[in-house]
């Protein structure tokens, strides 16, 4: 039986001068262990649905609820609890991290402020061997870091308190071809390593098959399709996911079929 | 006589060499994708055919453009040549448009500057263009503001600039990145319709392997401004000769969705 | 950073200039050639010579010691003035860009219009209630600084506040004192640095103004712009002993705007990796140029 992390219910979002809402009678539900992958293009409402979440962003309409309570609004125990529980990475890695801050306390952060129990600067050590990173960049700054270098810092603080939930926004649609292989393949190892589960937002289909187990599609601020992965990539039923996916510019098949040796540089 | 011959181009910004020994060529009617990540020196390739290259930056070595050297051309050579043979998009349409001029004057503007718009004509040809490139509602449309336009609606107001003095070469740099997935899907096929009528050759710059895959006829992979590898997709998907190559193919199809069936159909 | 600094040689020139008024300041705090409160009717207007290097004034008082010590309230003046900008401007755009839409709004709407209304009025109005004297000159001017800086700052610290690093550290439970302190303050200090610069010069020439007007230090503490009152009269007759006092003013006021300039250029570097986003990713911009082999 799956536990309900997330229950977002009749969920509406208009900005404030916007002349169609952001979000409509948004329905979605998070359960533990399956990883969700909330696909849409630009406009969709899919990073707006990201930041309600997380509760950066109080929705005009409907109720989301974590673990069956509502989202804690003001700064209290209840706040700093659900942000020790629910993580987030996002799309850009140069801003991501704070220009004039070494590596090791940006991920220490967010532990010495929701883990404060813990060894903060033991823990970022800890993370950054984690992501595969060498030790000597906890000094660093993040000038001096590429991007997906960069993106893996902001796993590592986001994964240090241990949280049950992360949601990464496009977290790989900065990066290199290369590298997004890489940074994907360490996001699947950590999720299933950690007992965590993902929410991915992005239009990139492949990133959503290889990280999601439950997918949805939105569009102009609704949801048109919802299931596994395989089942909306492979039957979808609305037209605008047919679209999207037919649009897909696809890589003729592989002869060889070689998906488990990678060549690592 | 080949339409686009660039020989042992090399460029460096501050004593830097970014573009290393580069040489390829595009045939008349050929599709050459020019792929690399960043850093690959793909751009500043591109740039150079146009005689367009960084501030504090030497440029070496041969790039002509049916049979017109380029490379230490004068102004006057250069202007005949951009936006008259050799057609270009780029990534950013909303940079690249006058925000204070409407669209059906952007739409003319190159015929204009190469004297090719017959008088009177402007208006007519503005809609007729803008029509080529499906954009609806065109006699309207023309009247608008290019921040009234969505980012695909631009990047086709781009393509019929481009086009519309039935340029030999088409240059293309990442035209589609910066455009959701299903825009990006029409625009593509847009360009691939008009470049085949036209007869024209093409050069298009990309990061994205499928679509350099599914767009032309012959892939050049860059890295750290050298030539790695030249081959067609097929070549380069199942036969890589370099290292590089084959990483970048992995990584590509790591990244990758393809349809089950075509999985399937493979391994059957 | 220094080192970009350095290679600035305007940087080097506005140091230099704002050094000289700054030692003498500080010299004479401890010496000075005479006394240049001293009544002397008997050297009075005496030309330049080996003893008095400017002359004397119409008390015989010596015109070099006179600047010296000069320098010292104006000096004193312009800090305090920059300091007590920065001091009450930096909350205000604190609070403003922290604060809901409407009453960030409010404020800045507020702020515009405290922009429009004069320093010289305000100058005035307080001079009037309380008399004159460097602390009011220095309150005037340090509050129409205040509301410049605070324009400045409302849109450095809301685009701060909007970056994505922000964003993530309040979601990693940092308050909002953490997120001021830990990460708004040292991405924008740079361009308050800068500011404050270019406002000293701004704060030097008002504070002159201001004194030349009576509206600073009251006689008989010496001041440059009330030396430059003092000694107008003399302009038809030796106009040569204006020229000390406009050129020490002058020194100053350039001195801190090419300092600010040079602060600018490099810093800027710094900035620009720090504000850098996408910037890296996009494709390079070539500047159309005629192509040499």
């Amino acid at each position: 039986m799956s536990i309900e992390l997330f229950a977002a219910t009749g969920v509406g979002m208009t900005y404030p001068g916007m002349s169609r809402p952001a979000l409509t009678d948004v329905d979605v539900r998070v359960d533990a262990g399956r990883h969700l992958g909330i696909i849409g293009e630009s406009g969709s409402g899919k990073s707006t649905l990201a930041r309600i979440l997380l509760g950066l962003q109080q929705p005009t309409t409907g109720a989301v609820t974590y673990r069956g309570a509502p989202l804690p609004r003001t700064r209290s125990r209840e706040a700093r609890d659900f942000r020790r529980r629910v993580q987030v990475v996002l799309q850009d890695p140069f801003a991501s991290l704070n220009p004039r801050m070494p590596v090791g306390k940006i991920i220490a952060e967010p532990v010495k402020a929701l883990r404060p129990q813990w060894d903060a600067s033991r823990r970022a050590l800890e993370m950054l061997a984690d992501v595969e990173l060498p030790p000597d960049v906890a000094q660093r700054l993040p000038r001096e870091l590429s991007g997906g270098q960069r993106q893996r810092v902001a796993i590592a603080r986001a994964l240090a308190v241990r949280p049950e939930v992360v949601i990464a926004d496009e977290p790989v649609s900065a990066l290199d071809v290369s590298v997004r292989a890489h940074v994907l393949r360490l996001l699947r190892r950590l999720a299933a390593h950690e007992e965590l589960t993902i929410v991915v937002v992005s239009h990139d289909l492949g990133i959503i098959d290889g990280l999601c187990t439950d997918a949805i599609v939105m569009t102009e601020g609704r949801i048109v399709e919802r299931g596994a992965v395989s089942d909306v990539l492979e039957n979808p039923t609305h037209p605008y996911t047919r679209e999207l996916i037919a649009s897909v510019p696809l890589l003729p098949p592989r002869p060889t079929q070689d998906e488990g040796t990678h060549h690592v540089a | 006589m080949t339409l686009l011959d660039i020989r042992n181009l090399t460029i460096r910004i501050d004593g830097r060499t970014v573009v290393d020994d580069v040489s390829l060529t595009v045939g008349h009617g050929e599709r050459v994708g020019l792929i690399g990540e960043s850093g690959s020196g793909k751009s500043l390739t591109s740039m150079a055919v146009l005689g367009l290259r960084p501030a504090r930056s030497e440029l070496f070595g041969s790039v002509r453009v049916a049979g017109i050297e380029t490379v230490g051309a004068d102004a006057a050579a250069l202007r005949a040549l951009r936006g008259k043979t050799v057609g270009c998009i780029f990534q950013e349409p909303q940079s690249a448009l006058d925000p204070l001029l409407p669209i059906h004057r952007h739409l003319v503007a190159p015929l204009r500057a190469h004297g090719m718009l017959p008088r009177g004509a402007a208006r007519a040809t503005a809609i007729r263009l803008a029509e080529s490139v499906g954009l609806p509602d065109a006699a309207s449309l023309v009247r608008r503001y290019p921040h009234e336009l969505s980012g695909g609606q631009r990047q086709r107001v781009m393509i019929a600039m481009a086009m519309s003095t039935t340029p030999r070469l088409l240059l293309a740099d990442e035209p589609t990145t910066a455009l959701d997935v299903t825009v990006q899907a029409r625009v593509l096929q847009l360009m691939s319709d008009l470049v085949s009528r036209s007869g024209a050759g093409s050069l298009l710059v990309t990061h994205d392997m499928a679509v350099a895959a599914s767009q032309c006829d012959r892939i050049v992979v860059m890295q750290s401004g050298r030539i790695v590898e030249t081959g067609t997709p097929d070549e380069l998907i199942s036969h890589p000769r370099t290292r590089y190559t084959a990483e970048l193919i992995d990584a590509a199809y790591a990244t990758g969705w393809q349809p089950r069936r075509m999985r399937e159909a493979v391994s059957a | 950073m220094i080192s970009r600094f350095l290679r600035h040689p305007l940087g080097i020139i506005g140091l230099v200039l704002v050094g000289i008024p700054a030692l003498a300041a500080l010299t004479s705090l401890v010496w000075t050639p005479y006394d240049p409160l001293a009544f002397a009717p008997a050297d009075r207007w005496l030309p330049p010579s080996p003893e008095h290097l400017l002359g004397t004034d119409a008390g015989g008082r010596d015109l070099f010691s006179i600047l010296l010590v000069g320098a010292q309230s104006t000096m004193l003046a312009t800090l305090l003035a920059t300091a007590i900008a920065v001091g009450v401007g930096l909350p205000l755009a604190m609070t403003t860009a922290l604060a809901s839409r409407r009453i960030g709004l409010v404020l800045e709407r507020g702020i515009d219009v405290a922009i429009a209304f004069p320093t010289l009025v305000l100058a005035i109005i307080l001079v009037t209630s309380y008399g004159a004297s460097l602390w009011v000159s220095s309150l005037a001017i340090g509050l129409g600084g205040a509301v410049v800086i605070a324009r400045t700052m409302v849109p450095e610290l809301r685009g701060t506040l909007a970056s994505p690093y922000v964003t993530l550290a309040t979601a990693g439970g940092v308050g909002v004192l953490g997120i001021l302190w830990r990460h708004v303050l040292p991405n924008t200090a740079p361009t308050l640095l800068i500011r404050a610069t270019q406002l000293l010069s701004v704060a030097a020439l008002a504070e002159a103004g201001l004194s030349y007007l009576g509206f600073g230090t009251p006689p008989p503490t010496p001041s440059w712009g009330r030396t430059l009152a003092d000694l107008q009269s003399q302009v038809l007759v030796r106009p040569e002993v204006l020229i000390a006092p406009s050129v020490a003013i002058t020194m100053l006021v350039i001195g801190f705007a090419l300092l600010g300039d040079a602060l600018r250029d490099a810093l800027e570097p710094d900035q620009a990796a720090a504000a850098s986003t996408r910037a890296r990713r996009l494709t390079i911009r070539p500047t159309p140029e005629t192509v040499t082999a």
